[in-house]
């Protein structure tokens, strides 16, 4: 059982507060759903947990499994068990999609120990079978030339193979048709396990549907408003954001 | 494995009797008696000591001495080259040192660093001793008469420039200094003076050699001179690949290197010719490269350029005959103090004749990196054909690129394509392969072997992944 925390957690981006002040507790097995209007900070949580550079924190703390993560560079951070499915990914020409989830599978193991291929390549394709990935897909470089669909399925596959404790999944619906939406939730379900936590970020209401998530929460202005089951879910898409609003006004 | 310059290594100290200029403090020092040895500077006794060294006729001591006289003629193209050509002090070369050398340097002596180089290049046992200048000769004979004696089967001849000289003096002068001529530019000059080493290849009318031949099986000390010549013929039909270079750092003892490699492709021959090479900090490296392609010929380079401090190679197909196609794949890796002035010339002279060009570069620091090409098709030519790319990739901010494309096309029944791009990795593209586990380093090494990837796979396989090792520490020290 692992505990992700964050704590009165404060972000800026060149001295623009954008987070202020969220607490946050997923643990393992939980699927935590982060709605909010656009500009409210819920993609600049998401990165600045997962330690990108432009995000600075300003004040409180974010601990995986009690010790705080946030002295630790990007990569020790995805090494310890924090994955961030990326609402943009960048690609990356060249670099093949076999050949960089090996080195990423490869920089999780230990000094001197050699990655078995015949084993990666077979784990590699039955991830891709759940995903319903055409294996050619393997071979060609990382989101370079992908439509929406293509990018969003390469972020599940390789949330499949690095099997994180903690996944921070951003707009992952966003782009998406109808089809391609049913089979990233369909492959996020298929991980769904007592040793995942979730934290999805999402606009709409309608990943929801497919993901049914065990904890609402509703962010504004950078902070968690309101939190309830599933059923805040509907009743925010019913409602709108505007009863959010008006809600807090009257608070 | 190519064409070590002679056996010292790392960058020489003050006792080394090989010592060229201005070299940097080295690690580790040993003496090496060279059995003949020229002295250091360049005059007409230069030359004719070299010459009766190497008992050569009277015809090559003629040739070297109106080498000589112009390449003191030449001024150093700094009109548009880099000024750093003027640091070059040719007064404190050693231009000749022959073979009998025995090096006294031991294995324990090596700098750890060095070993630890070859070691991260997978570089077998023998070969390490024989690049550090442990062993004034790699044990090949085994290996290179094997080869030798399956191309000799097929009428090839494969031997040293100074051996070819001697035994088939008639097939050499008939093609020697064609393609190159002397007074092409001052450092083809300065070849043509002092050239000693180097490759001699025929292969025989309608004649594939299927096997890679290699400088590397003829590794001894003067094919390993600083000033070696190749000359390789391909006649009618016949097709060859040929590799030089490896990627093992060179520890030259010397800092100027001046190669001069002609090619013949004759009717329908193709050649291609890969070069990987990888010089110690303080090397200048100027190369004539040219070939030229008769009709229906193919003549392709692979060039690969890691290291020195100055490098400016530039190779070239002449496309004489009809249909003739031309092609030169190249990388570049300029690192701190480095810079690669690189490219390609085609040119022109048949109708239908067709080029292509792929060049990409990637600057680590303040390494600065050159694309300089040259294509030229005349008015009166028809039908033929140019593609040029080049693309450059800036790892740091104050990294450098510089592109020189000259593309002369006269006439409009000749269609070219021209397309150059320069790349930043960027923060989120770093950021985006940090997320996945991998270090800062380790995601710059990915994303710059991506760069180079559709051409690193032209290389054979073991070139190729040589290079990517070779990349990897390259860019090991390249992030903060």
């Amino acid at each position: 059982m692992s505990q992700l925390e964050i704590k009165d957690l404060h972000v800026s981006i060149d001295e623009k507060a954008i987070v202020n002040g969220l607490t946050l507790t997923v643990r393992s097995g939980e699927v935590h759903a982060i709605m909010g209007p656009n500009g409210t900070g819920k993609s600049t949580l998401a990165k600045a947990v997962a330690g990108h550079p432009s995000y600075t924190i300003t004040s409180g703390d974010v601990l995986l499994d009690g010790k705080s993560i946030l002295a630790m560079q990007p990569d020790e951070r995805a090494r310890a068990g924090l994955f961030l499915a990326f609402q943009y990914p960048s690609e990356i020409p060249g670099v093949s999609i076999a050949n960089f989830l090996r080195a990423a599978v490869q920089a999780r193991m230990g000094e001197g120990e050699e990655l078995d291929a015949t084993a990666y390549y077979k784990r590699l394709y039955s991830k891709m079978d759940m995903l319903k990935m055409d294996r050619k897909f393997t071979s060609r470089a990382i989101n370079d030339g992908f439509s929406g669909g293509e990018k969003k399925r390469c972020e599940i596959l390789q949330m499949a193979m690095l099997e994180p404790k903690f996944a921070l999944m951003d707009e992952t619906d966003s782009g998406l048709d109808i089809d391609a939406l049913r089979i990233v939730a369909d492959g996020v379900n298929a991980l769904r396990s007592t040793n995942l936590g979730v934290v999805m970020i999402t606009h709409y209401q309608r990943l929801l549907g497919y993901i049914v998530p065990d904890f609402v929460h509703v962010m504004w202005n950078g902070r968690i408003v309101k939190s309830g089951d599933k059923s805040l879910a509907l009743e925010l898409e019913a409602k709108g954001y505007d009863w959010v609003k008006k809600e807090l006004a009257h608070a | 494995m190519p064409d070590i310059t002679a056996t010292d290594p790392a960058t020489a100290t003050a006792d080394n009797p090989v010592q060229g200029i201005d070299q940097t403090a080295g690690n580790f020092s040993y003496k090496i008696d060279y059995e003949f040895d020229a002295g250091t500077g360049l005059s007409e006794q230069t030359i004719r000591y070299i010459s009766a060294v190497k008992k050569e006729a009277p015809w090559i001591l003629d040739f070297r001495l109106n080498a000589l006289k112009q390449f003191q003629a030449k001024p150093l193209p700094t009109h548009w080259a880099t000024k750093d050509l003027e640091n070059i002090h040719f007064d404190k070369i050693r231009y000749y040192l022959a073979q009998g050398q025995k090096p006294k340097r031991t294995w324990d002596e090596v700098p750890d660093d060095i070993k630890k180089t070859f070691e991260r290049l997978g570089i077998p046992e023998q070969e390490r001793k024989f690049l550090a200048g442990v062993e004034a000769q790699f044990d090949s004979e085994a290996a290179y008469s094997n080869v030798k004696e399956l191309v000799a089967k097929q009428g090839v001849i494969f031997l040293n420039s100074t051996e070819a000289l001697r035994e088939h003096p008639d097939l050499f002068r008939k093609w020697f200094g064609k393609v190159i001529p002397t007074g092409d530019n001052k450092f083809s000059a300065l070849n043509s003076a002092v050239f000693s080493g180097g490759s001699f290849i025929y292969v025989p009318k309608g004649v594939k050699v299927t096997h890679p031949l290699q400088a590397y099986f003829r590794i001894n000390a003067e094919s390993f001179g600083q000033f070696e010549r190749t000359l390789i013929i391909a006649d009618e039909g016949a097709e060859l690949t040929y590799m030089e270079g490896c990627t093992a750092p060179k520890f030259s003892t010397s800092t100027l290197h001046s190669a001069v490699v002609e090619l013949v492709a004759l009717k329908g021959a193709k050649i291609q010719y890969i070069t990987v090479q990888n010089w110690a900090n303080n090397v200048f490296n100027l190369v004539t490269k040219r070939g030229v392609a008769h009709e229906e010929a193919e003549i392709k380079w692979i060039d690969c350029n890691i290291g020195s401090r100055l490098t400016m190679k530039y190779p070239g197909v002449v496309l004489k005959g009809r249909k003739a196609r031309g092609e030169v794949i190249s990388i570049a890796l300029a690192n701190d103090g480095q810079h690669q002035d690189t490219g390609a010339k085609m040119i022109h002279a048949a109708d239908e004749t067709t080029s292509n060009i792929v060049a990409k570069s990637i600057s680590v620091g303040q390494g600065r990196s050159t694309y300089r090409g040259v294509v030229h098709i005349p008015k009166h030519l028809k039908g033929c054909k140019n593609n040029t790319e080049c693309d450059a990739l800036l790892i740091n901010t104050n990294s450098r690129t510089d592109t020189y494309p000259a593309i002369t096309v006269r006439g409009n029944a000749n269609p070219t394509q021209h397309e150059a791009s320069v790349s930043k990795v960027s923060e989120e593209q770093i950021f985006y392969m940090q997320q996945r586990g991998l270090t800062e380093g380790q995601a710059m090494s990915l994303s710059v072997n991506g760069f180079v990837n559709d051409l690193a796979s032209q290389f054979p396989m073991e070139y190729s992944v040589e290079l990517k090792r070779l990349i990897d520490l390259e860019m090991e020290g390249s992030v903060g």
